[in-house]
């Protein structure tokens, strides 16, 4: 394109004595047109479905009717889903998923990197494993542990029967007492190697002199581990816990996959609450109103998320 | 590893114990995947005995044969249907979120100009719940004719690869030496031929993994296909294993082989690429 000019002319016009991230009016040009495509996508299937999710929210819409302008009514799904129990119901349920699911993940994650930063046999084959879960589809993983928590003919029951465990065959996911727990066991199995993965990577890079000198001073590994490793990791290991934390208040097909939310609503996060109310009972607006609390709830931990990310790249 | 003199015996016992450690590890990962390929060809009457059978007697391979039958109403036509549209929407939209990702993510590596923020509204949209989005996009994808298609779920999914995608590019392009662009642009390359000639082809190990992250999020995603389609021609793995595992009459034993086909194709590219992509993880971005 720009082939004006000598060389040395062209060489002097990129080298000029400008300000580290001011550009000339062509590059700008430039880079506005390279991001014109993504901005439209973005715009497009993103921010005006959202707009459009902000103004259901205020309306009476049913799925069945979009055609016709629906009827203004202004905060009232927001009132109406504040109070209904279904919703505070819901959202305790999902904070109690968030909250057992991340950190359990965290403490496993955080014990198997410890674990494989230790020299053993077929130390790189361990660390292959973690892709597996990983790797596993999110459906997958979902049938997977339902078959095993199968009420009838489950591996669960059956391995804690023959070990003498459990006198009688249980119904894990049946039972409302018991069906978010196994749900958290689902997920924390799935996701531990991720933050297992993080933290590994952190590991590496820590300072052996850090610890060599912990060795002279007599610290122990308890004191190691508090005063070096973990102020060491934690960096990193805050992206991948807000990440994941981001993740599970979106939590759906796990729950959907295994219980639909049941038995006696024991496992209806929110996610499966705006489903339910958006295209099970086709109430657009109050369903409208309850994911823009979920976005609500979503925005300050992407904004956290962000600022974590942020503070990682400035140094 | 050499144990030194003083402790010999503590250290002894330390090695003893990890090893033990990281076999439970493994085992822990493993046996319910093992499981789920053991259930996957035993027979019913095995999976169904009481005490378990935890070895089938003779391994039945007949669901692999089941999901393999292309007889119309057969669950082996449904299973091969939702696995060409998995891979279709998979690399469609792969494609096409690479397609605008590149030039974003070397707009916004090489040309910052004050765009940071912009950067990081863009990742922030790949984060936001789907549930917030997929009214008005029902909506619209009923409007044009898109519903219950695999094209207008390829678009879809460009709402999660594309900002993603210009996320893990930008820190790819960001890691190639500005020297060697500085030099081709002296050279008379215009910024697309920079990015085209220069900066894409040094990039490549990089391109890759975005891809590869790319079509297994979309191999991967469930909610939108589950809401945005209704038969066969459309329905991708995800949904039709889900549907598998919801049927009246429940074979398990197909659920798990079923299964065991939708995690292969992953868990095979995942211990392939391991290294790459395993790097791009740590780069903080990626999903679970």
């Amino acid at each position: 394109m720009s082939r004006v000019g000598t060389a040395g002319e062209r060489h002097a016009a990129l080298t000029r004595g400008r300000a580290p991230g001011t550009l000339t009016r062509r590059e700008s040009r430039v880079a506005w047109v390279m991001l014109l495509p993504v901005l439209i996508v973005v715009l497009g299937a993103v921010g005006y479905p959202l707009l459009r999710t902000l103004y259901l929210s205020f309306t009476d819409a049913r799925l069945m009717a979009f055609t016709q302008a629906p009827p203004w009514v202004g905060l009232s799904n927001y009132a109406q889903a504040l109070q209904s129990p279904a919703f505070q119901a819901a959202t305790g349920r999902t904070a109690l998923f968030v909250v057992a699911s991340v950190g359990l993940e965290v403490l496993l994650g955080v014990l198997a990197a410890l674990l494989l930063n230790q020299r053993f046999y077929g130390r790189a084959l361990a660390r292959a494993l973690l892709i597996v879960p990983l790797a596993l589809p999110t459906v997958v993983n979902a049938i997977m542990w339902r078959w095993i928590y199968n009420p009838e003919y489950g591996a669960l029951n059956a391995l804690l029967t023959q070990w003498h465990l459990l006198p009688e065959y249980r119904s894990w996911l049946g039972d409302p007492g018991s069906a978010m727990t196994m749900l958290i066991v689902a997920d924390v199995w799935k996701n531990f190697p991720l933050v297992a993965i993080v933290a590994l990577s952190a590991l590496q890079l820590m300072d052996r002199a850090l610890y060599e000198a912990a060795d002279i001073d007599g610290a122990g590994a308890w004191t190691r581990f508090w005063r070096i490793t973990w102020p060491g990791i934690l960096p990193v290991l805050s992206v991948a816990i807000v990440l994941r934390t981001i993740e599970a208040v979106k939590v759906f097909d796990l729950v959907f996959v295994m219980t639909r939310g049941g038995p006696a609503d024991s496992t209806k996060t929110l996610s499966l609450l705006v489903f339910e109310q958006g295209f099970g009972f086709l109430r657009s607006g109050v369903g409208a109103a309850y994911a823009y609390l979920v976005v609500a709830i979503s925005a300050v931990l992407i904004a956290l998320y962000l600022t974590l990310l942020r503070r990682q790249a400035a140094p | 590893m050499r144990f030194p003199p003083h402790a010999p015996a503590r250290r002894r016992l330390e090695g003893v114990a990890v090893h033990l450690l990281a076999l439970l590890l493994a085992l822990v990962i493993l046996t319910p995947v093992v499981w789920l390929l053991i259930s996957s060809v035993s027979s019913t009457a095995d999976l169904t005995s009481l005490p378990l059978r935890w070895w089938p007697g003779t391994p039945d391979l007949s669901r692999y044969a089941a999901l393999l039958s292309v007889a119309p109403g057969s669950p082996g036509a449904a299973f091969l249907l939702a696995l060409r549209n998995s891979l279709l929407v998979a690399l469609g939209a792969t494609g096409l979120s690479l397609l605008v990702a590149i030039p974003a993510a070397y707009s916004f590596s090489r040309l910052p100009g004050r765009r940071a923020g912009l950067l990081y509204a863009v990742l922030a949209t790949y984060m936001l719940p789907p549930v917030a989005l997929v009214l008005p996009l029902y909506a619209v994808l009923a409007r044009a004719g898109l519903l219950n298609s695999v094209y207008g779920l390829a678009l879809v999914y460009c709402t999660i690869l594309a900002p993603f995608a210009t996320w893990l590019l930008k820190t790819n392009f960001d890691a190639v030496p500005l020297e060697i662009e500085e030099s081709a642009q002296i050279d008379g390359l215009s910024r697309w031929g920079v990015l085209g000639r220069v900066t894409l082809p040094l990039a490549l190990p990089g391109l890759s993994t975005a891809a590869v992250w790319a079509v297994l999020l979309a191999w991967d995603e469930f909610f939108y296909a589950l809401l945005f389609t209704s038969t066969t021609s459309a329905k991708t793995l995800p949904v039709a294993i889900a549907d598998f595992a919801a049927g009246r009459a429940v074979d398990y034993g197909l659920i798990c082989a079923a299964g065991v086909v939708a995690a292969l194709p992953p868990i095979l590219i995942g211990f392939l690429l391991q290294r790459g992509l395993l790097s791009g993880l740590s780069a903080g971005a990626v999903k679970g």
